[in-house]
């Protein structure tokens, strides 16, 4: 190594790139990178913006479909609805920021995922949220970081006018230091409409919307997303960026209109790695060069540096490629909605980047090192040897009556009411909300047709922290399974995958055997995957979060008007166990209630018999011999009877097939459907609907007002 | 009859507004830089975040130019609605009495609540009946209805409280229960909860559309006041 690199050696291993990145960095420039270059590069080459350690993973997940119109690579994802609509949809993390900063780091989350639909053409028409947080009874930490990530979402979710629509929550201690916040965005567009990111054109116009470019993310992607948490955090709470959904609105209802009367060539947010990553996307995928100008770019604050203002993370800013004949019109409908718009520079012919101030270029890169150059690793997975994680504390001996277990289950911290949680998201915005969470187990929204969309995300990270292959698995039937509840047929799925660190061989395996089971899940039950986002490094100095891939799916039922319900309709009503339903205790929240260790297979799913379960509840619903219908997950088979009873305000009383434990777990195989007695003459009849108390006959009997106090009361005290 | 629903930058449910009207007459979109009411028959402040609710909310709407002609389109004893935010913009501009204050839980909350009429000879709930009950879901971090006790007094004397929450559902700490207030010659009214949004059983109910239906029927024959 020459003198003057080891010089810069201190400088790039700051930024996050490694000795042998920076050789080949060097060797592709045949020069040093300057400053400003060198800082481009190092978000670029980011875990978090190349996907270094998991784009040779991810090539194993399906990603085609008979309703795909945009597929991984994209902003978003985005899937056919029929009568010529599409629905564009993305979920995306936002854990790092979100842990040094919560209410901002959610909010950014929020503003970052709808940016991402939006880009593509699609109006946001829902947001989901998948969190996870510490102990709440243990940490006073994660009590703060609930209700201030919840805060967040809410602030930037209800001030724009896009519906929270639905979500989940769990609290483990593997997330104490790293709470994940994953945002899902779903938009509607006409066909036509969408757009792709790609610049066109040599000699057309690069305008640059929306808010001033400040010192704030600066180096987020590489800071904050691409290395482990840890002590001094507080010192990067400056790369946590400030959200303001009042622009964000703004900016929204201009990049519609724009593309409405077909004024832009192309479009792209500005997310991690600012002005950095959009241009070179934009570049690349267009095969052109851009060249930007510094001095043409507002700033909030002077004295910037060009690095900074290259990869500066402020937000609610979008790119936008104009002919040059079009950029008046542009501007016309910028100033309508008080949305600053500015030519920054223009498409070129060739294949660089170049920054230029007053003329001179201050960084010039071939766009491909940027993009396609970063080096791709294969994972060396090795499966652990030792327990990763520590028993849970118990709460319950093991000796307790079934009553007083069925009780602490619905009280507790992972299965007790989201109400707290929900209440402060508007849900209804945009009037097509058909089933607010808590009605149904999957969320509905109408479409102008009569027909409608469903939504569920999932992911429950101590299942696949017990058996990755197994529990990743699990997430994706579970969700397909929330969608045949309400008669929902899935048409495309996303994904959030929230790792520790890659470069650990155990976190390796997690991540291998978890994506093996995702794609092998996916291919069983036909739904392609339409993009995602990793995260990794979700770890501390005292080991990693539980491996969590969070699975968001979107399908589609003819008719909004019988989309299904999860509360027990009707006294008198049959009650059946549709499914191959074999639970087992592994990973249950019981085990994790008594203090049992995170290990132990899950139960193994039969794809055929799953699959044909998902179809006769989703016709059932569709067909309206169904009146209730609700999946079995967290908690058995009497958490999800007594959940149908309080929903519903009515009683049950069932038996159980021989030796079914009451509260052993398999996600996404078994419901609880409900329905006239004829109409359910071809299913396994348990009971029935009526009186005022739960009976499982041999096991337990409780007032339906005790066990609505139990799951009612379960997170409020706690938050 | 012509509806005008006005759009602030910020603006949230104003297509829910414009849609909500739709169902029972035109309905067309105002924009809040225009000084032109394009002569409708009633005007919707709606629900949203104006101009980002920055300093206070409904608090920089006022002074937008559109409110300028909503104002003397009031005191020419036209219809004027204001919905959630609409309602803190009536407020702060003087048209309605009274104050709206952070929830008692200082949070946005959004519940589905009963509402009782407690007035249903105005233009804004004639098609209801006294104690009819409303299922209309609320949206807010800035809902409590406040004034003094005199005032209070004063508007409920006056049949000026025109929809209270049903006893246990007031969600916010509004004084006396008050979801909707009128002014003293009865043509403005405001209300917290969205009657936009509960215009169809399919999104959960339909007992807003009275609201809209009332305004209607009055227009049409402006016999109630």
């Amino acid at each position: 190594m020459s003198a003057t690199r080891s010089s810069a050696s201190a400088k790039y291993r700051e930024l996050g790139l490694t000795d042998h990145e920076y050789e080949l960095i060097v060797d592709q420039l045949g020069r040093e990178p300057n400053a400003v270059e060198l800082a481009m590069l190092s978000l670029m080459w980011s875990e978090h913006c190349a996907y270094k350690h998991s784009k040779r993973l991810l090539r194993r997940l399906p990603t085609e479909g008979p309703h795909v119109l945009m597929g991984p690579g994209e902003n978003a994802g985005a899937v056919d609805v029929g009568d010529g609509l599409a629905i564009a949809f993305k979920v995306e993390s936002h854990n790092h920021p979100s842990a040094v900063e919560p209410f901002q780091g959610a909010a950014t989350g929020v503003g970052g995922i709808l940016r991402d639909v939006f880009a593509i053409g699609a109006r946001p028409i829902a947001v989901l949220d998948s969190l996870r947080f510490g102990e709440p009874a243990e940490s006073q930490r994660s009590r703060y970081l609930l209700s201030h990530a919840v805060g967040g979402i809410g602030h930037y979710g209800n001030s724009i006018g896009v519906p929270t629509v639905g979500g989940e929550i769990y609290f483990e201690s593997s997330y104490e230091q790293n709470c994940l916040v994953n945002a899902m965005c779903l938009g509607l567009a006409p066909r036509e409409r969408l757009i792709r990111a790609a610049a066109a054109g040599p000699g057309n116009v690069v305008v640059l919307l929306g808010a001033l470019t400040g010192r704030d993310g600066i180096g987020g992607a590489s800071v904050l997303a691409s290395a482990e948490l840890g002590e001094g955090d507080e010192a990067k709470r400056p790369s946590v960026q400030i959200g303001d959904p009042f622009s964000e609105k703004k900016l929204l209802e201009c990049c519609l209109e724009l593309l409405d009367r077909g004024l832009l060539t192309s479009l792209q947010d500005l997310g991690a790695a600012g002005l950095t990553s959009a241009v070179s996307e934009m570049a690349s995928k267009g095969e052109v060069g851009i060249d930007i100008d510094l001095c043409q770019i507002p700033l909030r604050e002077p004295g910037m540096e060009p690095f900074e203002i290259m990869v500066s993370e402020s937000q609610e800013r979008m790119l936008c490629v104009v002919a040059p004949e079009r950029v008046g019109a542009v501007l016309d409908v910028c100033e309508h909605w008080e949305v600053l718009a500015t030519p920054i520079g223009s498409v070129t012919t060739g294949d660089r980047l170049r920054v230029l101030k007053r003329g001179a270029a201050v960084a010039d890169l071939p766009v491909k090192i940027l993009v396609d150059d970063c080096p791709l690793y294969d994972l060396e997975p090795e499966p652990p040897e030792q327990p990763l994680y520590r028993p849970p504390a118990a709460v319950l001996s093991g000796t307790e009556p079934s009553e007083r277990v069925l009780v602490t289950l619905l009280g507790s911290a992972n299965i007790a009411s989201r109400q707290p949680v929900f209440e402060q998201y508007d849900p209804v915005v945009q009037s097509r909300t058909v089933r607010r969470p808590d009605e149904a187990d999957a969320a509905v929204l109408m479409l102008p047709s009569g027909a409608a969309i469903a939504v569920s995300i999932d992911g429950n990270g101590r299942r696949v922290a017990c058996d990755p292959r197994g529990g990743a698995a699990e997430a994706v039937y579970e969700c397909a399974a929330n969608l045949a509840c309400v008669g929902a047929e899935p048409l495309g799925l996303t994904n959030c995958l929230n790792f520790g660190n890659p470069e650990k061989p155990h976190v390796a395996w997690q991540l291998t055997e978890a994506v093996t089971g995702l794609a092998e899940a996916c291919e069983q039950l036909g739904v392609p995957v339409v993009g995602g986002n990793v995260s990794l490094y979700n770890e501390a100095p005292t080991g990693p979060i539980f491996p969590t891939p969070v699975v968001g799916i979107v399908g589609r039922l003819p008719d909004a008007a019988r989309a299904g319900r999860l509360a027990f309709g009707q006294e008198g009503d049959a009650i059946a166990l549709v499914g191959p339903f074999d639970p087992s205790q592994a990973g249950s929240e019981l085990a994790k209630l008594q203090g049992r260790p995170v290990a132990g297979r899950l139960p193994p799913i039969d794809p055929d018999a799953v699959a044909q379960a998902h179809r006769e509840v989703r016709e059932g619903v569709r067909s309206g011999a169904l009146r209730s219908a609700h999946d079995i997950a967290e908690g058995g088979i009497a958490v999800a009877l007594a959940e149908c009873c309080i929903a519903g305000s009515v009683g049950a009383t069932v038996t159980l097939p021989n030796g079914l434990d009451p509260f052993g777990e398999a996600l996404g195989q078994g419901f609880i459907v409900s329905g006239p007695e004829e109409a359910l003459a071809e299913m396994p009849v348990i009971g029935r609907v009526g009186g005022t108390e739960l009976t499982i006959e041999g096991e337990l009997a409780l007032p339906v007002s005790e066990l609505r106090d139990a799951r009612e009361f379960g997170l409020a005290k706690l938050v | 009859m012509k509806f005008g629903v006005i759009r602030f930058p910020g603006s949230c449910d104003e297509i829910d507004a414009l849609d909500a009207a739709a169902r029972v007459g035109e309905a067309v979109l105002l924009w809040h830089g225009d000084r032109d009411l394009q002569g409708v028959d009633a005007v919707i402040v709606p629900g949203g975040f104006s101009y980002g609710d920055y300093l206070r909310a409904g608090a920089i709407a006022r002074f937008a130019p559109v409110m300028d002609e909503v104002a003397e389109f009031a005191r020419e004893g036209g219809l004027v609605l204001g919905i959630c935010n609409g309602f803190q913009v009536l407020c702060e501009a003087h048209l309605l009495p009274g104050a709206l204050l952070p929830n008692d839980s200082l949070k946005f909350i959004f519940r589905q609540v009963e509402l009782e009429v407690v007035n249903a000879e105005t233009a804004f709930t004639g098609a209801c009946a006294p104690g009819d009950r409303l299922s209309i879901p609320v949206k807010h971090t800035t809902g409590r209805f406040y004034a003094s006790d005199d005032e209070l007094d004063r508007l409920e004397a006056s049949g000026q409280v025109v929809l209270r929450y049903a006893l246990g559902h007031n969600p916010n700490g509004s004084r006396r229960d008050i979801a909707g207030v009128r002014n003293e010659r009865g043509n403005v009214f405001g209300l917290m909860p969205h009657p936009e949004h509960a215009v169809d059983p399919l999104t959960g109910s339909s007992d807003g559309l009275k609201i809209f239906e009332s305004m209607r029927a009055y227009v049409g024959d402006p016999v109630l006041g």
